[in-house]
């Protein structure tokens, strides 16, 4: 038997225990194509966005009292008694912010670089529940400090649900526990806003384990078939990870130390009032897109239908993407509207955040139609007819040819 | 030949110097960072505010005591009889498994106040009421594992290794006592 460990206590225990090689293999041998550029720094950002929210949370949990009452004084008395609990609370609501600006980004990457596509589609779904998972979690601890928004926009979520026919009404008293949204609908949400990020560390497990199967896709989109096409993922990779933790740690502190409600809602600093409904209710920056795509449909199961299958139908873009080749750099005509996606979906954002009246709402309905287009007509038909660039047989001709 | 050898060992000292400068300052940051998630769980200001306390002695006659709760826990306050005090100064020091004299565990020589605290696992200690066991030394007596302590709240029998603790406190005036 070859040994793995210079160490003998580490093999020995190892060779019980295979979880030093493993880690070894997937975070300092890995081989890494060389050519990766600077957005594939976003899944490590994720990673540890991830672990600073379960760790800020964590300590938020013990000082934060999950009862109507109690609530929304306790985030206060983490704002003015506990030690640092200004900071902790700040990282914990501008964290939620970053983690979805980052997978924003992330998924971004994905769709430029074509990465959902074989042999990576099953990595490409595990993303997408970590984003579901992602938004579930988001919901429910907004909920949390019980002020006015939190209120409210737990109200218009779970009311989403009574657009279900025949037992909407049903479910939606279930997920209550009561006939309205009070404190079993709290103590719940409380209890789940503490599992879902455990989930997804789970999620993020497979994620990684279908990942290095096949190793990260590259900007070039090809598949690399020399040893010399990569390198391994340490010191190369840790260190590059570890420059954009650097650059994404200080945009992170110049939001919590300067601009910790920038990202937020004044309202939410009002006690919840079951009686009242504040003028106008917005959902945090990053649902406002899908919020846009709710509201853009006057017929209220059929919006809940299009803002839960604008998300769903990531599942299948793999299929409805019929180009063989991935990368954007070699499909001059996707790329095109690959940023024409890009500015619809900010365009989305962009109107989520106003009154749904007017030009407003015309802009949404058109937003809307163009969004299920792109998947589902110019994907499939563009596939087709794009006349693609020559694709490089390896990555060096690649870096030969600029 | 010579020039090339010279040159790698440039790099290689000057990649270690880099290397530790890298480390020990992503160390000394994350030092930094984890100490507020840390502090967080010490106690918070309102915890604190409560921390300092005042207390009536008015209603509590000779020879009687009372327990009042401050930071969560009992203080004895004990106003002590002429034969309690007398009890409490005539043991000789060398018989303690604490030594420690009375005079310097009291501000006013009828007025005894102690953590209710027993010192060997925190059990709170009998003798406060007057049905109350006392133990063999006229004080108090803690039920879990038999520690007896005497009337000026040192231990003199069983487990216990400390006396009873007594805290910081001052006199406002002749009837008001601040703990804390």
């Amino acid at each position: 038997m070859t040994k793995k460990f210079k160490n003998k206590t580490l093999e020995w225990l190892d060779y019980r225990l295979p979880i030093f090689s493993v880690l070894r293999e997937a975070l300092v041998d890995h081989p890494t194509p060389r050519n990766l550029n600077y957005w594939w720094n976003f899944g490590s950002l994720a990673g540890i966005t991830l672990i600073i929210m379960i760790v800020s949370g964590l300590l938020l949990s013990m000082h934060y009292v999950a009862h109507v009452d109690l609530a929304f004084d306790s985030v206060e008395h983490i704002m003015r008694d506990v030690n640092y609990g200004w900071l902790i609370r700040y990282i914990h609501s501008v964290g939620a912010s970053m983690f979805f600006l980052i997978v924003y980004i992330h998924i971004g990457r994905g769709l430029y670089y074509g990465s959902y596509k074989s042999p990576r589609e099953v990595l490409w779904w595990l993303g997408i529940i970590i984003f579901l998972l992602m938004i579930a979690a988001a919901f429910l601890g907004y909920t949390l400090p019980w002020g006015q928004m939190s209120f409210w926009g737990a109200t218009v979520i779970t009311n989403l649900f009574s657009a279900i026919p025949l037992v909407g009404d049903n479910i939606v008293t279930w997920l209550w526990g009561g006939f309205s949204v009070d404190n079993p609908t709290l103590n719940r949400f409380y209890s789940l806003h503490f599992l879902i990020p455990f989930l997804i560390v789970g999620v993020v497990f497979f994620h990684i384990i279908a990942l290095h199967k096949f190793g990260s896709n590259n900007p070039t989109g090809i598949d690399l078939n020399f040893k010399q096409e990569k390198i391994p993922f340490h010191p190369y990779y840790t260190i590059k990870d570890f420059f954009g933790f650097g650059i994404f740690f200080i945009i992170f502190s110049i939001f919590i130390f300067f601009l910790p409600n920038a990202l937020g809602h004044p309202d939410n600093y009002i006690p919840a009032d079951p009686l009242v409904t504040p003028e106008h209710i917005v959902p945090e920056w990053y649902f406002l897109p899908f919020y846009a795509i709710l509201r853009a449909i006057p017929f209220k199961l059929l919006g809940v239908i299009a803002m839960l299958g604008s998300i769903f139908i990531l599942f299948v873009l793999p299929w409805l993407d019929t180009c063989k080749v991935r990368s954007c750099r070699f499909r001059p005509i996707y790329k095109q509207f690959y940023w024409i996606f890009i500015f619809n979906f900010i365009v989305l954002g962009w109107i989520g955040s106003k009154v749904p009246e007017g030009h407003y709402l015309i802009i949404s309905r058109i937003c809307t139609a163009y969004y299920f287009m792109h998947f589902l007509f110019i994907l499939p038909i563009l596939g087709m007819f794009e006349k693609t660039l020559p694709l490089p047989t390896n990555i060096f001709k690649d870096s030969k040819k600029k | 030949m010579i020039n090339k050898k010279k040159i790698s060992n440039l790099t290689k000292d000057r990649r270690s110097f880099l290397k530790l400068t890298t480390t020990s300052m992503a160390a000394l940051g994350s030092a930094f960072a984890i100490w507020p998630f840390i502090d967080s769980m010490n106690p918070s200001a309102d915890v604190l505010a409560l921390s300092v306390k005042e207390f009536d002695l008015s209603n509590i006659e000779e020879g009687s005591s009372k327990t009042v709760k401050w930071r969560g826990k009992p203080v004895f306050i004990k106003h002590r009889t002429k034969k309690e005090i007398d009890e409490a100064r005539e043991v000789n020091l060398s018989e303690l498994k604490d030594p420690e004299k009375d005079e310097d565990r009291v501000q006013k020589p009828e007025w005894l106040i102690v953590v209710g605290v027993c010192s060997h696992l925190g059990c709170i200690p009998l003798g406060q009421k007057t049905s109350d066991a006392k133990g063999e030394f006229n004080g108090w007596f803690c039920p879990c594992h038999g520690s007896h302590y005497d009337s000026s709240g040192r231990v003199r029998k069983g487990p216990a290794p400390k006396n009873l603790q007594v805290p910081k406190y001052k006199f406002i005036n002749k009837n008001k006592i601040q703990i804390g």
